[in-house]
């Protein structure tokens, strides 16, 4: 692969207008900038319809609140149900600046956490945003039921998270996401049952249709039938989450996908950072070739367990059989201030460190443990129960062993994807009228995601980011009808998207597709995961091509195009994931600093940290679809930083 | 064979569409690592009848950690197996011993046609919730969180209600497959709640009657509670069945009459 | 009937939603509501059988006292109202109750019956054709809808024996019950005629007893373990009580020998006979 190393311009690319306000004071620019966007008359917004793709926290946050303003709403999922989506996992919970513990929480501190945890990576106007409106999530999701943790007077209740230094994290047991999504699936629930909302479930949607360089539709297959179809609108809202399964591996759902993104990346949206993933610490490992999905355990077991690997290599003794001396505590060694509790990133790369040197543990050797003796020592193995107990459960039904008599073995996987489709300050495309909002955009978490915010972020754009924004682009097509679905630009979208699954019905290959995107899988791990140097990425593009060919060649999809076939839904996932690793791999290696979640080898400090280059990469890369076969064109945006100062992280 | 490993016989209901009859087919599942989950097995036999040219074994399942409620499977007779508390997707096959004949079949209620296969359309749960499943309140009108105090019990109470994860386990293991516990979850979850009580008598009426304009009559049995997932209590059906037979008549005083 | 394929966006109702009819009507309407009404006559019922029992003991006093009580039961309410009137409201008011409890449990069976239907090809009715496993279903609650016409049929069976005397085995006395007993109870196929039935009155109040704190919504998670003990103790108690009858007439305690009065069978006769008893047993 050819990758031009062109030094950063240190301007933005003409093409990449964030519409960023131009004002200082950016504790009143949103609020001020409301007031500035165009409005569409309460009379006028049954005559616009606009497409919600995708139903998570972001999706049905969205399209129920664009129906409660008057839109005419149609919102699609490619599960049996809105309620199925993977924001249904977060276990954690929830931050806001609503200081109710009185520790000195404040939005502009919510804020500065966000860009400071991002690495200084993102957009600091999207991220003042988000803390702002991060007090009314809160505010409607109590109202709408969620039955968020409360104290004995009834109030609610916060811990803190993800090492922050004050209480602001709002949860519901072990469930937030559930809660949370819940919440906002009742919302779309009512939208639906008032006729607000028009609810295509069990339907993908593989095409987004362009005309005359504005948005007009989008084309969805319909999962039960086979069946073809096309949906104009004014404008298509992509809430379709992150693409961490380009790992074969990860915490995500199994039908987790990149590609409704993917789709509109090739009809013109930039798609930004994709060498962005969060890599979190504390996963339990692959127990043989056919582990389907990684299980995440929360991690606040790092509060109280110690993480350690044998001093010796290919050491296979049982853990209680190695004795202290020939232990080897290296968080603890390695950063004697934070020790267990470094971020997530560092977590995680010490623990690839150690397993890539030999000494991990387990029957794969892929792990490292997690020690809870000393603290149920000191705390007695009943305060440990009424603290771990339900995540112990968790560990010892999927590996059969008990976590109080022996270690627990972790290990890091993907869990979050930062980059995603580049959006502007109204969270717009770079396709005219296409939206992405929650993870499957890049805007606010940078190169790193803070605990607890990723539920933050997509309710912050569903429920009051986009529905201001949307109207700020609809206004100016009042009077403007729908592009009809006869229109020849949606014939010819329908005959590509029917092409393509015929295409892969009569491959006749040999292998599956979940062979292929398992081999991807593997790939995208060894060289662009949690380490990543420029030999390894440059053979990733390499290996990644050869495989692909392959499979376009090799794969073989059984059963028919017209009826549930779930062979033919991976195929065409398992295709795009293959264009996504390919601009993954590019953009980590043209990107030759260490950053948040991306790290590479030749960028770090003595101490082994993420070294940045502010110099030449505080900038966001947003890469431009050239056609098959061409190379994506790389835009940056640079990224300013008035209100936060930036600084080296240290955890030592 | 590696210690870890069995070799079990699975009968797999297979049934090609909505208006095929159906039949059990049986095959032979060879060196399971006991490891592995239940659908990552289901994974393998579907790899190897992709090897041999047939048709995979057509299931739903997506988060894999019990909380999604995608997957289903009635496995030897009972809804997410024989574990209690766990759905499909978190039952291992270290539950399952050398030589096990294993019989798998989609869950079954008049209201869940099967698609294909393993794979029933639930959608009928997703019209009980559509009836009354929220508390109408727009976004942007929320007074402050912490306005309305809601009693530490009375959350807890819902937040147990509010666990239910959808998967439709207690129709498919009740005789009458009848939706109470789900239903119940539902209307309790916001029933139990502050927030919920403007709506409370007309939301528990509509849920109810839509409930069972496509699902049977709850008889007491207790199946559902086996076999749901997230142990959903039978107090909740009591609490519904109140709050409903309250509803007839606090609505006609509500509305002056009706 | 050829099948149709379904809607799998939009399942098929299994029944049309009928216009509300006004209040308390429209309770009968739900599902629910009738659960509630079956558990309201269930609880009616329950008591009439508990009564029923403890009266029925009276046998044991004696004819004559059996007799009185008999008479006792035609004179409720006396002074009040005419004799026999108040026990013929509170006989509508079983019927009523009766008709009640099995017209809700046999509609309600139905729409169960509906919502299994098709739910898979083999048989038309919900069975999972590669075998159930029941976990919390016993045996009470699973026979509920074999007990209940059981206890049904037992029960035209008893009134024909013991109410209307129209069964040929005993020589029926209007207003000697423990003559009607002790020669009904005597033959052997009837008492164990009765012990069964009994048996399946007792796995129906087991179950209904249970049943009935869920479908009136009066359960309090604090009291389930009491209701189980409950349901157990009242279904012990009245299959107790009542097996006591078939059991102790075979074995000879309950013998029409006793009675004094068992031989005639002229009914006026026959009561003056008692009378006669009782008036001495008062002096």
């Amino acid at each position: 692969m050819t990758a031009t190393m062109e030094p950063s311009s240190k301007v933005s690319s003409p093409r990449l207008d964030s519409k960023v306000p131009q004002t200082d004071d950016i504790a009143n620019m949103w609020e001020n900038h409301k007031f500035s966007m165009k409005l569409v008359n309460p009379n006028n917004k049954r005559k616009f319809s606009v497409i919600v793709v995708g139903t998570g926290l972001a999706g049905s946050s969205a399209a129920a609140t664009l129906a409660e303003l008057g839109y005419k709403v149609k919102a699609f999922t490619f599960h049996d149900s809105p309620r199925r989506a993977h924001s249904i996992a977060a276990q954690g919970g929830i931050n806001a600046a609503k200081n109710y513990q009185n520790d000195g929480d404040s939005v502009h501190r919510l804020f500065y956490d966000t860009v400071k945890g991002g690495d200084y990576r993102s957009r600091e106007a999207n991220v003042h945003r988000l803390a702002e409106v991060s007090v009314n999530i809160i505010d409607q999701a109590a109202a709408q039921g969620v039955p968020f943790a409360r104290d004995y007077g009834g109030l609610l209740d916060n811990r803190s998270f993800g090492g922050a230094q004050v209480s602001r994290t709002f949860y519901a047991r072990g469930q937030t996401g559930q809660q949370l999504l819940l919440g906002a699936y009742s919302a779309l629930n009512r939208q639906i049952e008032s006729g607000g909302v028009e609810m295509h479930n069990r339907k993908e949607m593989l095409d987004l249709v362009v005309k005359d360089g504005q948005t007009c539709g989008i084309v969805t297959r319909d999962l039960l039938t086979g069946e073809v179809e096309s949906h104009s609108a004014h404008a298509v809202v992509l809430a379709t989450g992150g693409y961490g399964n380009v790992y074969y591996l990860s915490t995500n759902a199994m039908m987790c996908n990149v590609t409704a993104a993917w789709r509109a990346h090739r009809k013109g949206a930039f798609f930004a950072n994709p060498c962005y993933t969060q890599i979190h610490p504390t996963c339990i490992p692959a127990s043989d070739d056919h582990q389907s999905k990684l299980t995440l355990m929360s991690e606040s077991l790092r509060n109280d367990g110690r993480i350690w690997v044998p001093k010796e290599f290919d050491d296979s003794r049982l853990a209680a059989d190695i004795p202290e001396a020939e232990r080897d505590y290296y968080l603890e060694r390695k950063y004697p201030a934070f020790g267990n509790l470094v971020p997530r990133d560092v977590a995680s790369r010490n623990a690839k460190t150690v397993v890539d040197e030999g000494r991990g543990v387990g029957p794969l050797k892929n792990g490292v443990f997690l020690d809870f003796a000393d603290a149920i020592a000191r705390d007695g193995a009943e305060t440990i129960k009424a603290k771990y107990g339900n995540l112990f459960d968790m560990y010892a039904n999927i590996t059969g062993e008990d976590p109080y008599s022996r270690p627990m073995r972790i290990y890091p996987a993907t869990h979050y994807t930062m980059g995603g489709l580049w959006v502007d300050y109204h969270l717009q495309t770079t396709v005219p009228g296409t939206y992405a909002i929650g993870e499957a955009n890049f805007s606010d978490h940078g190169a790193n995601r803070l605990g607890a915010s990723a539920l933050m972020q997509g309710l912050a754009d569903g429920y009051f980011v986009l529905p201001y924004t949307i109207g700020d682009y609809l206004a100016d097509k009042l009077g403007d009808g729908v592009v009809p679905t006869s229109d020849p630009v949606f014939a010819a979208a329908e005959a590509e998207v029917a092409d393509q699954t015929n295409m892969w019905l009569s491959v006749n290959g040999t292998k599956s597709p979940e062979h292929y995107h398992r081999e991807l899988g593997k790939i995208v791990w060894d060289r662009i995961g949690m380490a990543r140097d420029k030999n390894g990425l440059e053979k990733a593009g390499d290996e990644i091509a050869t495989l692909e060919e392959e499979f376009r060649k090799n794969v073989r999809v059984m059963g028919d195009g017209t009826s549930m076939n779930t062979e033919l839904e991976k195929v065409g996932r398992v295709s795009d994931f293959f264009g996504l690793a390919k601009l993954k791999a590019r953009d980590a290696l043209v990107r030759e600093e260490s950053c948040g979640g991306h790290f590479r080898v030749e960028s770090q400090t003595e101490e082994g940290e993420a070294l940045r280059d502010d110099d030449n990469f505080s900038h966001v890369a947003a890469w431009e679809w050239n056609g098959e076969g061409a190379d994506q064109t790389k835009h940056e945006e640079q990224l300013e930083f008035k209100h936060v100062k930036l600084s080296q992280r240290s955890y030592k | 064979m590696s210690e870890n490993n069995i070799n079990i016989t699975l009968d797999v209901w297979r049934q090609n569409g909505p208006a095929d009859k159906g039949h059990f087919e049986t095959y032979e599942a060879k060196e399971i690592s006991t490891d592995s989950s239940f659908l990552e097995m289901l994974d393998v036999v579907n790899e190897r009848l992709i090897d041999d040219e047939k048709l995979p074994i057509t299931f739903e399942s997506d988060c894999r950690e019990g909380i999604c409620g995608t997957c289903s499977l009635m496995i030897n007779g009972q809804a997410h197996g024989p574990n209690k508390g766990q759905a499909t997707c978190q039952l291992h096959m270290r539950t399952f011993s050398d030589g096990d004949h294993i019989t798998v079949e989609p869950f079954r209620a008049a209201s869940f046609p099967v698609i294909k296969d393993l794979a029933v359309s639930r959608a009928a749960l997703d019209t009980i919730q559509h009836a009354g499943g929220y508390v109408s309140v727009s976004t942007g009108s929320a007074p402050d969180a912490n306005l309305t105090p809601v009693p530490k019990d009375a959350a807890d109470l819902a937040m147990d209600a509010a666990a239910c994860i959808g998967c439709g386990a207690c129709v498919a293991a009740c005789p009458n497959s009848a939706a109470q516990l789900f239903t119940s979850a539902k209307v309790n979850h916001l029933n139990l709640l502050p927030q919920g009580q403007s709506e409370r008598w007309k939301r528990v009426e509509a849920m109810v009657d839509t409930m069972e304009d496509y699902f049977g009559t709850c008889t007491n049995h207790g199946e559902c509670y086996e076999a749901c997932p997230k142990e959903i209590s039978l107090d909740f059906i009591a609490f519904m069945n109140r709050d409903y037979v309250k509803a007839k008549i606090k609505n006609r005083k509500l509305a002056g009459q009706k | 009937m050829a099948q149709t394929m379904p809607d799998l966006r939009n399942p098929q109702p299994i029944r049309s939603r009928k216009k509300p009819l006004p209040f308390p009507l429209n309770i009968w309407q739900s599902a629910v509501g009738r659960k509630w009404i079956m558990a309201l006559t269930g609880v009616g019922l329950l008591g009439f059988v508990l009564a029923h029992m403890i009266g029925n003991l009276h046998i044991y006093e004696g004819p004559a006292e059996l007799h009185e009580y008999a008479e006792a039961l035609r004179g409720l309410g006396g002074g009040i109202v005419p004799r026999m009137v108040l026990l013929w409201v509170l006989r509508f008011g079983l019927i009523a109750m009766f008709g009640l409890h099995i017209a809700a449990a046999y509609t309600t069976k139905e729409i169960s019956r509906k919502a299994s239907d098709d739910a898979n090809f083999m048989d038309g009715q919900k069975s999972y054709p590669g075998g159930r496993d029941y976990i919390a279903a016993n045996y009470a609650s699973r026979t509920m809808r074999w007990t209940g016409p059981i206890i049904l049929l037992y029960l035209v069976f008893h009134l024909a024996d013991l109410t209307w005397g129209w069964l040929p085995h005993t020589e029926y006395i209007k207003g000697d019950p423990y003559h009607n007993v002790a020669t009904s109870l005597g033959n052997l196929p009837v008492a164990i005629i009765y012990i069964l039935a009994n048996v399946a009155l007792a796995l129906h109040i087991f179950h209904g007893t249970w049943s009935v704190f869920q479908s009136l919504g009066l359960n309090n998670p604090k009291y389930n373990q009491a209701r189980k003990g409950l349901a157990a103790g009242l279904a012990g108690v009245i299959l107790l009580g009542n097996l006591t009858f078939p059991i102790l007439t075979q074995a000879g305690v309950i013998d029409d020998d006793k009675n004094p009065c068992g031989q005639i069978t002229d009914q006026a006769e026959n009561t003056e006979c008692f009378e006669e008893l009782l008036s001495h047993g008062g002096e």
